[in-house]
């Protein structure tokens, strides 16, 4: 599902594609450096008492407790003005990531177990992320289900995604190119799994990218199938291959009769899917009783979509391959 | 081989030998129903060492997972599974019952010069109310996957399938547990320390214990309410936590981190109560700046009350608490600052032998130092915004927990053993096991730090191939670890059979366990002794006649 992995800028960093990541990077390098020099002062003294104390024959070394008030302050002077300091710088580039500018690019970003998806202000909705370079960004979040956390580490962001609020956040990304989203808030089953791709084009190459993406589709087979594998993000948890992930697989079940986990049948056909959509629970599948639940898609699907989807689910094999 | 087997002042009993408190009686029930700290202490070591056994297996699986991008043996749902079970184990039934229920409850009222603990029974009952807890949470290892982690987020928590309800009575019970070993040590310490022992004569594990045992006891009931809460609002929906009943899944992150914020310090201020105590016997020196070390442990115990709200720092709290929370952070990491720079000057003009419990001592420095520094950039809010809940968070919490707290406890009981058991260990393997463990540690949590900063996020079954061999050898090492752990419990389990019998004072150590044979006499002292020092390290010398440290009269300094 990651087709470019981001590049490592530095042995510590991924690439610095914000203009947040100078900042974080030199801030953490600074701590590095501070860190490692108490670090060497303190095994330095230490791997010095175990040379020149240890015990030998002939050595007797004092029994005395020790006390010494000056250093007893001093080391204890020191480190309390070094955490003020890191404190400080801390704070002050917190507030400029909190600090969200007036004009800016606005992204509506649903997460749900276990998908990301994205709407733009033309209505456009995917499941990338596309931003254009040296724009601010503002991301509106919400989930659906349970918490979880947009995290970019090319842009050096992180905010958690709390289900019944939104969550605000922004960035700007500094440099074209193609960078990993993940989900950093434990969400289950396939938590690893839920990333997206976040696309940082020019602003003529994301106008020509939306103005693709508001073309209506081809026919009720092509927007069934990207509604399948891109919008509504159910191939997060259903396969076409025949593979089991969380739900069932929709291989060769058209027009089949399937096991219900109450017992009997039902006949995979337009109504048992469009129930299904709108009422998971209603008629589960045998074999799936131990599945994390899927929620209800009434009110997120309109009639057509629906039909378009249930156009898709009648030929999922054959037509992958014929058409793209 | 020369036990001097002193005839023991205690006519009043018809002692048929002049036993200890493991020969003192015999059969299952002895045991079952002791009252003797010292007996219930070793159950307890019995018991958190199973746990450990347990936690550690859970980790290599994780690791051996790891391995490869995809994963190699487990499903995401397993491995979902087996993380949670390595927490909660590892948290829950190791390491907070670990130093102040094992190590704590032997040595203690020996420490005290005192006959037992102020409440034996209740000692007792709280041994049984962490083995009930336990067994509550391997039902749940047996029945279905608990696969929450061991934060029990909401709303995770709420839907999920895992047994949730039966999970969180265990820790509820284990809570009480805890409370009661807290409650137990706080009176015995206020009210049965011997003539002559004031506040600051008391040997400085017991200042940690008694830092720790404020902390259980305070803060561990808030535990106990929030598992409540959680398992009302999975059972009736009471509306809380749960976003769709108009409750805040935050709520629950500060009512869990208000507890479990401060458990972090019921873990690791043990552990430096015990680092204290090595790092002057071994040097055979008094301990550099008593009161500040003393001092800081309190003042970790109430500052550590107050900085619970790092753990939710992305959570979208609003910016001045977050700033606030960010500011309590940091004043907590001067008085750990404070201990390491106390220990070194423990160290210094002494005499300093290397033995086992010295190594581990030495690890424990080195290691919770780097724990320490790496929380700067997790504690500062603009970085932690890129490192939070990524690996650098893993390696961080490991390097403290079980760099600081693990090494600590190992380093106690090879300290300790001799007393605990009455035999000497092999002090060439036990040696070995020092280092292997401190190799396979670094080897196993040093790539992990990278790791985060890079940006790969924690509690993940699969990653990306770039992240390949970071992984692998984070892998390689915790084999080595457990190969360095394995050879430390072999070398004491050999030692039960195989060790000679421990003398008195083995390692020249001057608080009043050392006072009591190897293993202590059932009643540990006939008496209240009457007490200095502990620190007082003059005129304790080697005698090779008894393979141990005696005290000699001080006519002068110098000239065993």
């Amino acid at each position: 599902m990651f087709l470019l992995a981001d590049k490592n800028a530095s042995f510590w960093f991924p690439e610095q594609a914000s203009t947040f990541a100078a900042e974080v990077d030199w801030f953490y390098m600074a701590m590095l450096y501070i860190s490692l020099f108490f670090f060497v002062l303190i095994v330095a003294a230490m791997a010095y008492s175990m040379i020149v104390f240890r015990a030998r024959p002939g050595y007797k070394g004092s029994v005395e407790a020790l006390h010494n008030n000056t250093l007893e302050f001093w080391w204890t002077f020191i480190p309390c003005v070094i955490a003020v300091w890191i404190f400080a710088r801390g704070v002050y580039g917190y507030l400029d990531q909190m600090k969200i500018p007036v004009d800016t690019n606005n992204v509506d970003v649903l997460a749900r177990k276990w998908a990301w998806n994205f709407t733009y202000p033309g209505g456009v909705s995917t499941d990338e992320l596309h931003l254009i370079v040296d724009k601010p960004a503002k991301m509106t979040m919400r989930s659906d289900d349970v918490l979880h956390a947009f995290f970019v580490p090319a842009f050096r962001v992180k905010a958690d995604i709390v289900p019944g609020r939104y969550t605000n956040m922004w960035f700007e990304p500094s440099k074209t190119g193609v960078y990993d989203l993940f989900c950093a808030e434990y969400c289950g089953d396939k938590h690893s799994a839920m990333g997206a791709k976040v696309f940082v084009q020019t602003e003529e190459d994301y106008n020509a990218w939306i103005a693709k993406e508001m073309l209506p589709p081809a026919n009720a087979w092509d927007w069934g199938q990207k509604q399948y594998a891109k919008t509504k993000g159910c191939i997060a948890c259903h396969s076409i291959d025949g593979k089991k992930v969380v739900g069932p697989s929709f291989l060769d079940t058209w027009g089949k009769d399937v096991e219900l986990a109450a017992g009997g049948t039902v006949k995979f056909d337009e109504n048992y899917v469009r129930e299904s959509v709108l009422n998971p629970q209603a008629k589960a599948r045998k074999g799936y009783e131990t599945a994390s639940q899927m929620p209800s898609y009434q009110g997120r699907l309109k009639e057509e979509e629906i039909s378009a989807l249930i156009e898709f689910l009648k030929d999922v094999k054959t037509n992958t391959t014929k058409k793209e | 081989m020369s036990t001097v087997t002193r005839p023991q002042s205690s006519p009043a009993i018809a002692v048929h030998e002049p036993g200890n408190f493991l020969t003192h009686s015999s059969g299952f029930l002895s045991w079952a129903l002791t009252l003797d700290h010292k007996r219930i202490g070793l159950m307890y070591l019995v018991g958190v060492m199973s746990s450990f056994l347990l936690g550690g297996i859970l980790a290599l699986m994780i690791r051996a997972h790891l391995f490869h991008p995809t994963g190699t043996f487990l499903t995401p749902q397993q491995y979902n599974q087996v993380f949670t079970l390595h927490g909660a184990v590892m948290v829950f039934l190791f390491i907070i019952p670990s130093i102040p229920a094992a190590l704590g409850n032997f040595l203690l009222p020996v420490m005290l010069g005192a006959k037992d603990v102020a409440f034996p029974r209740l000692n007792l009952c709280s041994f049984y109310l962490w083995v009930g807890g336990a067994i509550f949470f391997l039902v749940a290892l047996l029945v279905t996957g608990l696969d929450t982690g061991w934060t029990f987020y909401t709303p995770y928590s709420l839907d999920s399938k895992g047994p949730v309800v039966l999970a969180t009575l265990g820790v509820f019970i284990l809570g009480f547990s805890s409370i009661f070993t807290g409650l137990n040590f706080i009176v015995t310490i206020n009210t049965m320390r011997p003539p002559g022992m004031t506040w600051f004569r008391m040997p400085l594990f017991l200042w940690a214990t008694y830092s720790t045992a404020i902390i259980q006891v305070l803060a561990t009931p808030v535990l106990g309410i929030t598992v409540l809460l959680l398992t009302a609002e999975r059972l009736i929906g009471i509306g809380i936590f749960d976003p769709k009943l108009n409750g805040d899944p935050v709520t629950f992150q500060h009512f869990f981190w208000f507890y479990s914020h401060p458990a972090v310090y019921i873990m690791i201020l043990p552990a430096m109560g015990i680092i204290s105590e090595l790092m002057s016997v071994h040097s055979h020196k008094g301990i550099f700046g008593y009161k500040l070390i003393a001092y800081s442990s309190v003042a970790i115990a109430l500052f550590g009350f107050l900085v619970w709200g790092h753990h939710m720092f992305t959570s979208g709290m609003a910016n001045v608490t977050t700033i606030v929370f960010s500011a309590l952070t940091f004043s907590v990491s001067i008085p750990s600052a404070i201990k390491v720079f106390n220990w070194l000057g423990t160290m210094y003009q002494g005499t300093v032998t290397l033995t086992t419990p010295m190594l581990y001592a030495l690890a424990f420095i080195f290691l919770f130092t780097i724990g320490g520094l790496t929380g700067l950039p997790l504690g500062a809010l603009s970085t932690d915004r890129h490192l939070h809940d990524t690996y650098f968070v893993v390696a961080h919490f490991h390097y403290v927990m079980m760099g600081g707290t693990l090494v600590a406890f190992l380093g106690g009981i090879f300290h300790w053993w001799p007393k605990m058991v009455g035999k000497m260990f092999n002090e060439f393997w036990g040696q070995v096991s020092a280092i292997i463990v401190f190799i396979g540690f670094n080897l196993t949590f040093l790539p992990q730090f990278v790791l985060g900063t890079r940006g790969m996020p924690r509690r993940y079954a699969n990653y990306l191939p770039e992240f390949e061999y970071l992984h692998q050898m984070s892998t390689y090492g915790a084999f080595t670890l457990g190969i360095g752990l394995l050879v430390a419990g072999l070398v004491l389990l050999h030692s039960i059979w195989y060790g000679r019998k421990a003398p008195t004072n083995p390692w020249g150590g001057a608080t009043l366990e050392w006072v009591c044979s190897s293993p202590p006499p059932h009643d540990n002292f006939s008496r209240p002794p009457v007490v200095g020092d502990p620190y007082d390290f003059r005129g304790i010398e080697y005698d090779p006649k008894v393979g141990g440290y005696v005290r000699r009269p001080v006519v002068e300094k110098g000239l065993g």
